[in-house]
């Protein structure tokens, strides 16, 4: 089973709220010095995804990321945690895009990559909440997806997924290739081992700039963009946290009832 | 040239009705037209939709796009982006909207690749740019740290709307509307994918989507056991539990608990969070609520930064105290 991975590099989400930061003259969050970017978290359900199928199959598992500054340390996570090999889209050109562009680029290297049974992604990044670039990768390559997966199991040329719905899930079979996006129901991602951890330190990542994927540079990176971004900003909360009272933490409790029923909340 | 007019929403059926996010779509959409004085399609798909036209003329619509067939009966991503591209290649909608939920979210960004336009999702604001008429969409980022409002340049323009943040309409069954019926006219060799199973995991009791009141516990509270007592205090208050991401990790409560931008987003009246710490991504899931009460033994925990009222001290002296004088309350 040849698999794909697409894996991207973001501002660690559970850094506190309080430390998050946006520069508003770049439209852009800003990442404290004391915190180092991490493997967006969804894209690590993916990578596990595909890890416990190599595990019940066998397989081989190639892992794309697109960005910039992207540190090896932290792009070569899935390799420590057991995938095969990595392959960096790292070039000012690919940068600055939207989900559009970000499809593009993936879906034409997964092109050049070309043996492949099955594509994971995440089913949104942690950084802009999108969940569109699996989709995209699939329309782009004609080849059909599902969204969502809580459990993927491979049998001979087709897999079983089961999709997380609004009130349960549905169990979806799809003949390959095919493209699969990963929900957090699948269950926590290992961790690198220490042998992972050596063997991704000796492999070197190969880079591909955009000529070595055919793609039109008016596709790609900012030039590629359909939808422009006018404002970020932190919405601010109105009022504050009354912090209610008393002798003791009981008194606290009956006080806060009361303040409830004066408000006519309860 | 294409001209591109009017605004068209994605209708979803749920047990015979329209789906309440469909009438809180027709009511923003309803909205998004009299700013451009424009009209509001529905679109309807399914096996079974027929009888649900003139509701969704009640609720706003101006015209109603109808397409039934057996074959549409599961939710499948290569039947429905067919229809839909179709209707949509006809009508040229300047806006489409569809609703942030387990169809939208799979069809709408498809969809849009497939229209060579692009999709803002999970938006919470949808509202015309008076001087470039372009929709402008807001949705939360960073986990719900952050919000950003886009636009897109080309046509149409599309959303998926986070469900509880639109109002609906009065229904009115003397609005009048049209109704245009479109054969589904489906190739079965399209379809790539089988729905083999649908596994409904049903709640006891009160749905956490629609509780007035919400009990929701986080990491803090530590055991099954604890989440007992959360219990007791929301059958009393006629609600339902939720919890934070944790809990559902550890197995104390079942995973359809968990509010947050990967849980359920719900608005109840009353919120009330014990142990819970106040993620970004946790406090995305609930801040539709009117009200939210905290209760932490930090004073310094980010959650006091995002609710009406908190009482500082630990849980398993607050709550029984607290659920006490609530029975104390109820009983006068
Ligand atoms: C991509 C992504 C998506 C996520 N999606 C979600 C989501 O949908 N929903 C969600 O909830 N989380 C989500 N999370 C996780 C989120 O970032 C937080 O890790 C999580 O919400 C923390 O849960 P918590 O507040 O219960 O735990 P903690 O942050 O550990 O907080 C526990 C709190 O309990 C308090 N406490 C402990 N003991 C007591 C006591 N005896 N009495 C009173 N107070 C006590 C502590 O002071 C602390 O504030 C997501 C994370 C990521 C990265
Ligand atoms: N820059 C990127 N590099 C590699 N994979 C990406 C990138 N952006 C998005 N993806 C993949 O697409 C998924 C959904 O992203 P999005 O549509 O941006 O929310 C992610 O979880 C990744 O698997």
């Amino acid at each position: 089973m040849n698999m794909i991975v697409c894996v991207k590099q973001v501002i660690d989400p559970e850094s506190p709220p309080a430390s998050f930061r946006i520069d508003p003259a770049k439209n852009e969050a800003t990442l404290p010095a004391s915190v180092s970017p991490v493997i967006d978290p969804y894209s690590e359900y993916a990578v596990e995804a595909a890890l416990r199928i190599k595990d019940a199959r066998g397989g081989k598992i190639t892992v794309i990321s697109l960005g910039k500054n992207l540190l090896r340390d932290v792009v070569k996570k899935p390799l420590s945690m057991g995938a095969d090999e990595l392959i960096l889209l790292e070039d000012e050109a690919f940068t600055e895009g939207d989900s559009w562009s970000t499809a593009y680029a993936l879906a034409m290297a997964i092109k050049k990559v070309a043996d492949y049974d099955l594509i994971f992604c995440g089913r949104q990044t942690s950084d802009w909440d999108a969940g569109q670039v699996g989709s995209g990768i699939a329309e782009i390559l004609g080849l059909p997806s599902v969204t969502l997966a809580q459990k993927i199991e491979a049998t001979d040329g087709k897999v079983r997924v089961e999709r997380v719905v609004d009130d349960g899930y549905e169990v979806v079979e799809v003949s390959l290739p095919t493209l699969i996006t990963v929900s957090n129901e699948l269950g926590e991602p290992r961790y690198p081992t220490i042998k992972g951890i050596m063997a991704a330190k000796k492999k070197e990542p190969v880079i591909w700039k955009p000529a070595d994927i055919e793609v039109e540079s008016s596709q790609i990176g900012a030039a590629g963009r359909r939808t422009r971004l006018l404002k970020l900003f932190q919405p601010v909360h109105e009022g504050e946290c009354e912090i209610v009272g008393g002798d003791s933490p009981e008194e606290a409790a009956a006080n806060l009832v009361l303040k409830l029923r004066e408000a006519k909340i309860l | 040239m294409t001209e591109y007019k009017g605004v068209a929403i994605f209708g979803e059926a749920k047990e015979g009705k329209l789906a309440v996010i469909t009438t809180e779509l027709l009511g923003c959409g309803r909205k998004l037209c009299s700013d451009l004085g424009q009209e509001l399609y529905c679109l309807l798909i399914g096996s079974d939709v027929s009888n649900l036209t003139q509701e969704a003329i009640a609720f706003g619509a101006d015209k109603v796009y109808v397409v039934s067939d057996p074959l549409l009966e599961d939710y499948q991503t290569d039947s429905y982006v067919t229809v839909v591209e179709r209707i949509v290649r006809q009508l040229t909608p300047q806006i489409l909207i569809f609703g942030h939920t387990s169809i939208g979210r799979d069809l709408a960004p498809r969809l849009a690749f497939r229209l060579d336009t692009a999709v803002s999702t999970d938006c919470v604001e949808l509202s015309i740019d008076p001087n470039s008429k372009l929709l402008l969409q807001t949705k939360p980022v960073y986990g719900g740290n952050a919000q950003a409002i886009f636009t897109i340049d080309t046509y149409p323009q599309m959303a998926t709307v986070r469900v509880k943040v639109m109002s609906p309409l009065q229904r009115d069954d003397s609005r009048q509307g049209e109704v245009v019926i479109i054969e589904a006219d489906l190739d079965l060799q399209t379809i790539r994918t089988k729905v083999l199973e649908k596994v409904v995991e049903e709640e006891e009791g009160i749905k956490l989507e629609d509780a007035a009141v919400v009990v929701s516990g986080g990491r803090g509270i530590g055991s099954v056991e604890g989440f007992k007592q959360l219990e007791e205090l929301a059958k009393l208050l006629k609600g339902a539990v939720g919890a934070s991401r944790p809990p559902c990790d550890n197995g104390w409560v079942p995973s359809g608990y968990q509010v947050g931008l990967t849980g359920k987003i719900i608005a109840p009246d009353l919120y009330i969070a014990v142990a819970i710490s106040g993620s970004s991504q946790h406090m995305t899931g609930c801040s539709g609520a009117k009200t939210i009460v905290a209760i932490n033994k930090d004073p310094e925990a980010n959650i006091f930064q995002e609710v009406q009222f908190g009482v500082v001290g630990d849980w398993q002296k607050v709550l029984p105290a607290f659920t006490s004088k609530v029975k104390e309350i109820i009983a006068e």
